[in-house]
């Protein structure tokens, strides 16, 4: 071979190896490619995340926004948007630095305004926002990267409130967007975040579209939970809402689709015998079921026919109706979620034994004489159906007089806002569900909150106790002495009983065999997914 | 014929006047609060207040009632309280999903039913008459559910010759748009099926006792000509009107076929907004199908024209 040839075949080889290089390197900052198709467990019928708490509009928001900080694994805050931050001596003064190169998905950088207004709305909606905000004295920008968080008082939870997980997430929106009123749902859908929304291919109830953001620049850290690098290797994500399950489950089986994020429970044998379907528990934390008790009229006025319900309920009964299978549920005494860091079973010894005739005990104490107990059944929520119906079943057991009032969702999420009683139009009891980012700490769990008719969630407990201990928690700077004030409020929320615990379960998501990355996470993430073949 | 068509659309006005009138009242006295539903869960009952206050719900009704008919007035059905899309928008994503399963639902019925049905009255008394009538009673006895999930079962699953679910425009190419198409057509055209084939054999039957078939066949025209084009013909008007019924059925939406198939249509969009109390999304639906369903009686009484000459209007 002749130098030239030699010259010009080393030439060529270098530049095939440069460009199959740089076609790698294309694909991992670019993403794989392909078409990632998703049910998910309700449809979109909104899109800001900060106007609504429905968890499909905050997994809606992981898409398209970030935030200033994440948690992770650990339930640790993580930088996510800001690049530095340092807090002043005196623990008052924050200091945020966001990370260059950010832009908003109209190609306009990121600006240290855009996080100020994002965070003041955020904070007109959001309870741990509002906290926080309480607690500020000011929010200033100081250039177009930096901003400051002026606190009035040493706050131990700055950074968990701004890497809150769940609804409503603190994300950040271009500062015209975060202008808009807290109550008034913004009409633009842009953020910085990792996928962005196709606005024109939205069907409501029926299809959501999103393509890889390809300015996004994400962080060089691997995913856990929220946090890390959130490194898109799709070009585009679908979500198909599909009402019937058992047309879902046969589209997935099929491989129409790639993901279902919650198939109904009594599906999963199905599932788990399909060998190209994975069935997975994603979601360590898991689903906390509630009871719950009207505090404003009688018999649940009273703190013994409260803890009567302790009495009654056997968690095993409840999650043997709602879910089934023991693999996806557990008993939990906990408040706070069982697996969480807030986890203790001080004062669950009611809850964990059951006793009719203490509970019928405890009844007769409260002063019941047998007038109607209402308790709202939402029929068209299977889970919660199911346990309307032990709960009748237990009360009937324990001499309550038990009137179960059939409605749908809606009716039922109108009617608990009635301070009426249960004669008149209001209610008893009813039971919901909350997942356990969302009730894993006393400032989260909203149903644990003693504020009375003016700030309680529905059932108005009212106990000033519980809110000094709650707000002890918040302003507590180390986590040894946050677990002691749990173990001391919890022991007083089994005094009061906000709510009954009726067990802890985890619904599994079942996915294609051909998507690796799949992030474990109490919220779905679909980041760092590829699909094979 | 011109005066008759325009007193008949004139008719309309106070027709979805009093259907606007209804729906408004019915929606707002049931209980369900949209606000509600929009804060979601956690919300706090002060939030869902203030969501109230500015969708403009805490105001008397009489109020929200002009509000409303007066953007009708306008042309403008509103907008959804959920999406913020128009209700317009809403309607039009649907319509052409909508419209597709109608048209090939239609076609299979219309193109098995005619035949059957002539065949059984022709043959009436017969076998065949029996085994068309069984076949018809099985056709609106079977579950329209059940019979889908069979269909997807064997097609999709089993044979995989089929897609489980799902609607393809017919801008995307013929071919998958219809390919989606088969199955919820087949399930929803076996129920038209069996009532357009029940109605038209009675319709045949009934024509078939009259004096000038008699003279046709006295005349020596074969058993085709007297069937196709004396009797059939003649038959026609009560099977139209079933054929329009169905159509107007089938536009105002399918909720169960729609579901099962996974098919964004009209009916889903209907009932989901129902569930969720988006009251602007159901007040237009209802208006614009009570206008649908008027428009397709005028439909049905103009084709009676063409069938039968000495209709006149």
């Amino acid at each position: 071979m002749t130098t030239t040839t030699i010259e010009r075949y080393c030439c060529v080889r270098a530049l095939l190896l440069s460009v199959g290089l740089l076609a790698l390197w294309s694909a991992q900052a670019l993403g794989a490619g392909g078409t990632l198709t998703i049910i998910p467990h309700a449809d979109l019928k909104n899109t800001d995340p900060i106007w609504t708490t429905a968890y499909i509009t905050r997994n809606h928001g992981y898409m398209i926004y970030d935030t200033l900080f994440s948690l992770d694994d650990k339930f640790q805050p993580q930088p996510q948007m800001v690049d530095t931050w340092n807090v002043s001596t005196d623990g008052l003064k924050y200091t945020f630095t966001l990370r260059s190169g950010l832009k908003w998905h109209d190609g306009a950088p990121v600006r240290a305004a855009d996080c100020v207004a994002s965070l003041k709305r955020w904070g007109k909606r959001d309870g741990m926002g509002q906290k926080l905000m309480d607690l500020t004295a000011s929010l200033d920008v100081v250039d177009d990267r930096t901003f400051t968080l002026t606190l009035k008082e040493p706050y131990g939870l700055v950074l968990q409130s701004l890497g809150k997980l769940s609804s409503n997430v603190p994300f950040m929106m271009p500062e015209r967007v975060a202008q808009t009123d807290a109550f008034t749902q913004i009409k633009e859908n842009i953020g910085s975040g990792p996928f962005k929304f196709v606005q024109e291919e939205w069907v409501p109830g029926s299809k959501v579209v999103y393509v890889r953001n390809p300015d996004y620049v994400p962080r060089a850290e691997p995913p856990s939970y929220a946090a890390g690098g959130k490194k898109v290797l799709v070009e585009r994500v679908e979500w198909r809402y599909i009402p019937d399950p058992a047309t879902a489950q046969a589209a997935l089986a099929a491989g129409e689709v790639d993901y279902y994020e919650i198939p109904p429970v009594d599906l999963l044998p199905l599932l788990e015998k399909n060998a190209d379907i994975t069935v997975a528990i994603l979601d360590p934390l898991g689903t906390q079921g509630m009871l719950r008790p009207n505090h404003l009229h009688p018999p649940f006025n009273h703190p013994k026919a409260r803890q009567a319900l302790l009495w009654m309920v056997k968690q095993e009964d409840y999650l043997r109706a709602v879910i089934g299978d023991p693999k996806f549920w557990r008993t939990c005494g906990a408040y706070f979620m069982c697996g969480a860091p807030f986890e203790t079973d001080v004062g669950s010894e009611p809850l964990m034994r059951q006793d009719f005739n203490k509970a019928q005990q405890l009844m007769k104490e409260a002063g019941y004489n047998g007038e109607p107990v209402v308790l709202m059944d939402p029929t068209d929520i299977p889970i919660l159906h199911n346990a309307s119906l032990v709960t009748a079943q237990l009360l009937k057991k324990i001499g309550v007089n038990v009137q179960v009032q059939a409605m749908d969702w809606s009716t039922l999420t109108s009617r608990r806002a009635e301070k009426k009683p249960p004669a008149e139009g209001g209610w008893s009891l009813f039971h919901t569900w909350s997942t356990g980012a969302d009730v894993s700490s006393p400032i989260n769990n909203i149903g644990t909150s003693g504020g009375c008719e003016e700030k309680a969630w529905f059932g108005w407990p009212c106990n000033a106790e519980i809110e000094k201990l709650r707000d002890a928690w918040s302003r507590a700077t180390d986590l040894a002495k946050q677990k002691e004030i749990v173990v001391e409020l919890q022991r007083l929320l089994y005094e009061t009983v906000p709510y009954v615990n009726f067990g802890q379960w985890f619904l599994p998501t079942a996915y294609r065999k051909s998507l690796k990355g799949v992030i474990v996470s109490p919220v779905p993430f679909f980041w760092n997914i590829t699909k094979e073949g | 014929m011109a005066m008759y068509l325009l007193r008949r659309l004139l008719a309309t006005i106070p027709v979805m006047g009093v259907v606007a009138l209804f729906v408004f009242a019915l929606l707002h006295l049931s209980p369900g609060d949209p606000a509600a539903v929009i804060a979601g869960d956690y919300a706090r009952p002060a939030d869902v207040q203030r969501i109230r206050q500015q969708l403009g719900l805490d105001q008397p009704l009489h109020v929200q009632l002009a509000i409303w008919l007066g953007h009708i007035i306008r042309g403008d059905l509103g907008t959804s309280i959920f999406s913020g899309l128009p209700v317009a928008t809403l309607i039009g994503q649907r319509l052409e999903p909508t419209l597709a399963l109608t048209v090939c639902t239609m076609v299979i019925a219309v193109l098995l039913a005619v035949p059957l049905g002539v065949v059984a009255a022709w043959q009436a008394g017969t076998w065949i008459d029996r085994l068309v009538m069984v076949v018809a009673v099985l056709g609106f006895s079977v579950p329209v559910f059940w019979l889908g999930f069979l269909l997807i079962y064997s097609f999709a699953v089993r044979l995989e010759v089929l897609p489980v679910q799902g609607y393809v425009s017919f801008r995307q190419g013929l071919v998958p748009c219809l390919k989606h198409l088969v199955l919820p057509s087949c399930t929803l055209g076996l129920v038209y099926m069996a009532l357009i084939a029940r109605m038209t054999r009675a319709s045949v039957l009934e024509v078939l006792r009259e004096d000038y078939i008699r003279t046709a066949h006295a005349k020596g025209l074969s058993p085709r000509v007297v069937l196709l084009w004396h009797a059939l013909k003649n038959a026609a008007l009560p099977i139209v009107t079933v054929i329009g019924v169905g159509v107007a059925l089938l536009i105002g939406g399918v909720v169960v076929t729609e579901s099962v198939f996974a098919i964004p249509g009209l009916g889903r969009l209907t009932v989901d907004a129902i569930l969720h109390r988006d009251y602007p999304v159901i007040q237009g639906i209802i208006l614009v199908f009570s206008g649908v369903y008027v428009l397709v009686n005028l439909l049905v009484d103009v084709a009676y024209t063409f069938l039968d000459p000495r209709i006149r209007y």
